[in-house]
């Protein structure tokens, strides 16, 4: 892994640029005029009410979904051009999901070499110390004979981690990777990412651990009815938020928590 | 009731019943790996983007499962030869029973597929894996372990119903069996033990199946 920390960020073309993007699910519309950009090194946590366009947003990032207006450049490629930008991007891209979405008849060292060998064409000898030592490196080596049902859900989510830095992407996205782990697992998963997040990856993570979005984040963004409503420092956003509607989702999720 | 068993007339046959049931086993094999790649091959067809593909197979699917098999194979038998391809009649039979079992196995088969959560499709994608590696990879081999039951009871099914394929004078047990009773007229002894014959066969196959199962679907789960 290169650390990307030290790239200039002034001279730099962003890592992420999402344009004017619209997406509607039928007529239903669950974005709005997505403007973003993301700097190379760079950690964002999204964060919002439940329905208001979060997971469609980066979501889109890597193609899981159309969008029907605007436009998405991931380092340099923009998405739709030709089919073969969509393989592009999703090598590039690393995605960690809120279930995990291990592949329940692979080992762990499966699930890691899976997509290097046949996405990337890796020899097998390289993929699996690729994945060695990505397992090592989320503390779970000792495990990766096993088969996911095998594991706890704070193992499995980091084992997903593990999986997606196997494809050695720029990018990492996490759709609340800690909400559906019982609680005394989403530290575990948490310090992967703070660490993670050290070595200077850029990260996209949807999630409500506002104790996380004050350690690593560089912004915090908060999404309402699919549009991006305030985005601030994580200082500025939980001490001084400008809008109505951020003080109200500020409210409920420090009382919930 | 003054009848008296006989089973000489079995006895004396019993090479050829024997051999016969290999026959059996020969088309049921052939016809199932047929079934599984017309099952497999039709459940990629059936999502095909391309709708007139997908019509085909509904319609391959409705034509097979609402006929009866025995018009089935005696219409493949009869009508090959019309299309210019002379068959004997045991690749016939392995022909018809693959067809027939492949109709079935892809409506069990799809029913598999669609058991797999969504969330497996999307992460293979995200990890840039192409739509049909994500197919083979990832959801093949559980959608198969989630249906494989009901698969392999459908393959007993077909294993059983070869005895269909002696309409056509396809070498395997039954056919035999009709001979040695006619010329015997011992049709309670032939009968009898080529019924033992079948359950023994179906037997065998079940545990192979069972060892099937415990080899390649045996991976934990929730
Ligand atoms: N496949 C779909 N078809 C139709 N509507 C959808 C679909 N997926 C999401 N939506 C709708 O789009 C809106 C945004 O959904 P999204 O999943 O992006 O929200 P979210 O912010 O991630 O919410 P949550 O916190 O509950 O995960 C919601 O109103 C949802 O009902
Ligand atoms: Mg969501």
């Amino acid at each position: 892994m290169t650390s990307l920390e030290h790239a200039s960020p002034a001279t730099e073309t962003p890592m992420i640029v999402m344009e004017h993007v619209d997406k509607w699910y039928g007529e239903f519309k669950a974005l709005t005029d997505i403007n973003l950009a993301v700097r190379a090194g760079e950690k964002i946590v999204l964060c919002g009410p439940s329905g208001s366009g979060k997971s469609t947003l980066i979501r889109c990032i890597n193609h899981l979904e159309i969008y029907q207006k605007g436009a998405i450049r991931v380092e340099g490629i923009t998405l739709g051009s030709d089919p073969g930008t969509i393989d592009a991007v999703r090598r590039e891209v690393g995605m960690v999901f809120q279930n995990f979405n291990l592949f329940p008849h692979l080992t762990v060292l499966e699930n890691c070499t899976l997509a290097p060998m046949r996405s990337l064409r890796m020899s097998k000898a390289k993929a699996e110390a690729t994945a060695r030592r990505l397992l090592d490196r989320v503390k779970i080596l000792e495990q990766a004979e096993k088969y996911p049902a095998q594991l706890s859900g704070g193992q499995q989510q980091r084992v997903a981690i593990a999986r997606a830095l196997c494809m050695g992407p720029k990018v990492m996205l996490f759709d609340e990777p800690t909400s559906a782990l019982d609680p005394e697992m989403v530290k575990e998963v948490l310090d992967t990412m703070v660490a993670l997040a050290e070595e200077g990856m850029t990260m996209i993570c949807v999630t409500h651990e506002m104790g996380f979005a004050r350690q690593v984040a560089d912004r915090v963004i908060f999404m309402a009815s699919g549009e991006i409503v305030e985005e601030a420092p994580p200082e500025v956003f939980f001490s001084n938020p400008s809008h109505e509607r951020t003080k109200k989702f500020l409210g409920e999720i420090l009382h919930r928590h | 009731m003054n009848y008296t068993l006989d089973f000489t007339p079995v006895i004396n046959g019993l090479p050829s019943l024997l051999a016969a049931c290999l026959g059996t086993l020969g088309l049921a094999v052939g016809g199932m790996v047929l079934a599984i790649i017309i099952g497999i091959g039709g459940v990629i067809l059936r999502d095909s983007p391309i709708r007139p593909v997908r019509w085909l197979v509904k319609a391959f699917v409705e034509l097979i499962r609402n006929t009866p098999f025995l018009v089935q194979i005696f219409f493949i038998y009869f009508a090959l030869p019309l299309a210019g391809l002379r068959l004997d009649p045991t690749p016939t039979a392995i022909i018809a029973l693959g067809i027939n079992g492949g109709a079935y196995a892809i409506e069990i088969i799809r029913g598999g597929v669609q058991s797999i959560s969504k969330g497996q499709v999307e992460a293979g994608l995200a990890l840039g894996l192409h739509k049909s590696q994500v197919f083979r990879l990832i959801v093949l081999k559980p959608a198969l372990r989630a249906i494989y039951p009901s698969l392999t009871s459908q393959f007993i099914l077909l294993t059983l119903t070869t005895s269909v394929a002696s309409a056509i004078a396809a070498y395997e047990l039954t056919s035999v069996a009709q001979r040695i009773e006619s010329d015997s007229f011992r049709s309670f002894e032939v009968y009898g033990a080529v019924t033992l014959f079948y359950l023994v066969m179906s037997w065998l196959l079940m545990s192979i199946f069972g060892l099937i199962q415990s080899r390649y679907f045996s991976y934990p789960v929730k």
